[in-house]
């Protein structure tokens, strides 16, 4: 069952063959079964989800239910979730049970989909492995030596896995694709502002997007249907018309043209992941697609911005633990000052430490116009040449991340290395571009993701092109081995 | 670029976290290592270029001012260490 799409799990439910409650206890039990493994869970809420489930059959039962009404989802442990346990995978939030709902929590809640529980992730979503949380590393099912990217990397796993049929994840500077390129599922970041961010413990809000992570493009383009929407509680939510992002999954690609840019091609970039990127450019240029050569050539600028603004913004946004108005308080504080940095130096981990101090001298009086303001100017350079690439394609190809999984605790002691992980995925979040990852292939047994990259709203084109991908391929339908029923072409 | 210990104390005063000064180097270099990345910037040629700070170039949406959000203290405080009469308590820590 845990190999079933969404829409084939729906069928199910809604033809009454399986009943919500069957299904969020197959799918509980595979937790409690596997996960011991994983660790891609920081939150298991059975009672919760069986509750929920039990009202989705009785609205089932009438037969005029939502489509993804009753199937079991789970949330990034960064969405709020009324009464539960929402750390964001920190020390500093380990005892903070949220009292009220993400935007997107209620959505999907609307909609009666279990939730199973909260994925494990990098501490408030800043880094490309998932081994900054407090609650330990989540390890990749491709292969439990590998991590399994970040900072969504639990719930990348967890889908991976077969824990859940789909989680919730956020991108800020790749978080979303590059661990679903890692794990070998389809995750797609819409455009800034396309989905509501109350409710999402912010790291960097001029950045931060949710998404949807699940097997495939089709289940991506469901869930985005019930994910996107304007919201007035959010200030950059964007006012869009409403897309059924279903409807045009079956769209010939005949004629389209896919933006190759050079630069992605360079250094840096794993021969045996271009190998695997250059099988799917041939895929699509045979169902009728036209590559066509752009360039971005302030691309290698965009890691050297997003590491100035990133981390500025964050400075400002995690100012509010200090102790006192959120989060870890330290014991015995000797004065006021004594309690805001014991607090911040016992509470925060040693990346989230490093981004916030880089934050704060990038914005301290002396540095700011040589690097905020500089990094300001490089973003719009970046954003410009997308824009101009554009004017030649209609949606650019590449990797998601330069290599395949690396090896837990590789990268570690290296904060630069680790940045390098997101080089691709970086510069579509300084533009707040659509985008995604579909798995395309592997390289030493782990998987490599397809990026593929939209103009503005155009999230119903990627998600064609991915489909129209996953029509003649499977890697996609593919599962670790050593997980039971794993199935590999 | 390799930071000396005056200015990783002030870093760490700017960001509010306290760093013991068994922490200096190992913090230092780490910092350092960023910094360098930071480098990378000075060789774009931004003259004439806007900075960006959002990505669609919107500004911030206003609304009313009207009050939308219904008392939850009750909830609200649950979460808090302590309380007492509606108030949270916090440690003393200004003589």
């Amino acid at each position: 069952m845990h190999n079933l799409s969404i829409k084939e799990l729906s069928a199910l439910l809604q033809s009454k063959k399986v009943s919500s409650v069957e299904l969020t206890r197959y799918f509980l039990n595979r937790i409690e079964t596997l996960d011991s493994e994983i660790n891609s869970f920081v939150t298991v809420t059975p009672e919760l989800a069986l509750q929920m489930a039990e009202v989705a059959d009785a609205k089932l039962a009438k037969g005029n239910a939502h489509p993804l009404t009753g199937i079991p989802m789970a949330h990034k442990d960064i969405f709020c979730t009324d009464g539960i346990k929402t750390s964001c995978g920190s020390k500093m939030l380990d005892n903070f049970v949220a009292p009220y709902d993400a935007h997107v929590v209620s959505q999907l809640k609307a909609l009666d989909m279990p939730i199973l529980g909260k994925t494990n992730m990098d501490e408030f979503a800043m880094g490309s492995s998932t081994e900054s949380s407090y609650y330990g590393a989540t390890k990749n099912p491709w292969n439990l030596q590998a991590v399994p990217g970040g900072s969504s990397g639990g719930s990348a796993a967890a889908v991976a896995a077969g824990l859940v049929p789909f989680a919730s994840g956020t991108d800020t500077g790749g978080s979303i694709r590059q661990p679903a390129s890692f794990c070998g599922i389809s995750g797609i970041k819409p455009t800034y502002g396309a989905i509501s961010r109350f409710g999402m413990i912010s790291y960097a809000s001029s950045f931060d997007q949710g998404g949807p992570m699940a097997r495939s493009a089709e289940d991506n383009a469901w869930l985005l249907n019930a994910m996107v929407g304007f919201d007035e509680r959010d200030s950059t939510s964007l006012t869009m018309d409403k897309v059924d992002y279903t409807s045009s999954l079956n769209d010939s690609i005949k004629g389209l043209r896919i933006g190759v840019p050079a630069e992605y091609f360079g250094e840096g970039l794993d021969p045996e992941v271009a190998t695997v990127i250059k099988h799917a450019m041939a895929e699509l240029e045979k169902q009728g697609a036209e590559l066509v050569e752009v360039h971005l050539p302030n691309q290698h600028l965009a890691v050297s911005a997003y590491y100035v603004l990133a981390p500025a913004e964050a400075s400002s946004n995690l100012s509010r633990f200090d102790g006192v108005r959120y989060g870890y308080r330290c014991e015995d504080p000797k004065d006021l000052n004594d309690l805001y940095t014991r607090s911040r130096a016992e509470g925060f981990g040693a990346e989230v430490k490093r981004r916030i101090m880089v934050g704060a001298y990038a914005l301290s009086a002396g540095y700011y116009d040589a690097y905020y303001l500089k990094a300001q100017k490089v973003r719009r350079l970046v954003r410009d040449d997308f824009t101009k690439a554009f004017e030649s394609c209609d949606v650019i190809l590449g990797p998601v991340a330069p290599t395949p999984a690396f090896n837990l605790g590789e990268k570690t002691d290296d904060p630069v290395s680790m940045y390098l992980a997101d080089l691709f995925t970086i510069p579509v979040n300084l533009a707040g571009l659509p985008a995604m990852s579909v798995p395309a292939g592997f390289v030493n047994q782990r998987p490599v993701g397809l990026h593929l990259v939209g103009p503005y709203f155009s999230e119903a084109k990627i998600l064609n092109v991915a489909h129209q991908y996953q029509q003649v391929t499977d890697w996609h339908k593919q599962t670790p081995e050593w997980i039971e029923g794993g199935r590999q072409a | 670029m390799s930071l000396q210990v005056s200015e990783i104390k002030k870093i760490a005063q700017l960001a509010a976290i306290a760093v013991e000064p068994a922490e200096f180097e190992l913090v230092g270099n780490k910092l350092s290592n960023i910094l360098d990345v930071f480098a990378q910037l000075e060789k774009a040629d931004t003259s004439g270029v806007e900075p960006m700070a959002h990505p669609l170039d919107q500004t911030q949406r206003l609304r009313e001012d009207l009050v939308t959000e219904s008392n939850q203290r009750e909830k609200y405080q649950a979460n808090a260490p302590s309380t007492e009469a509606g108030l949270y308590l916090v440690p003393q820590v200004i003589e």
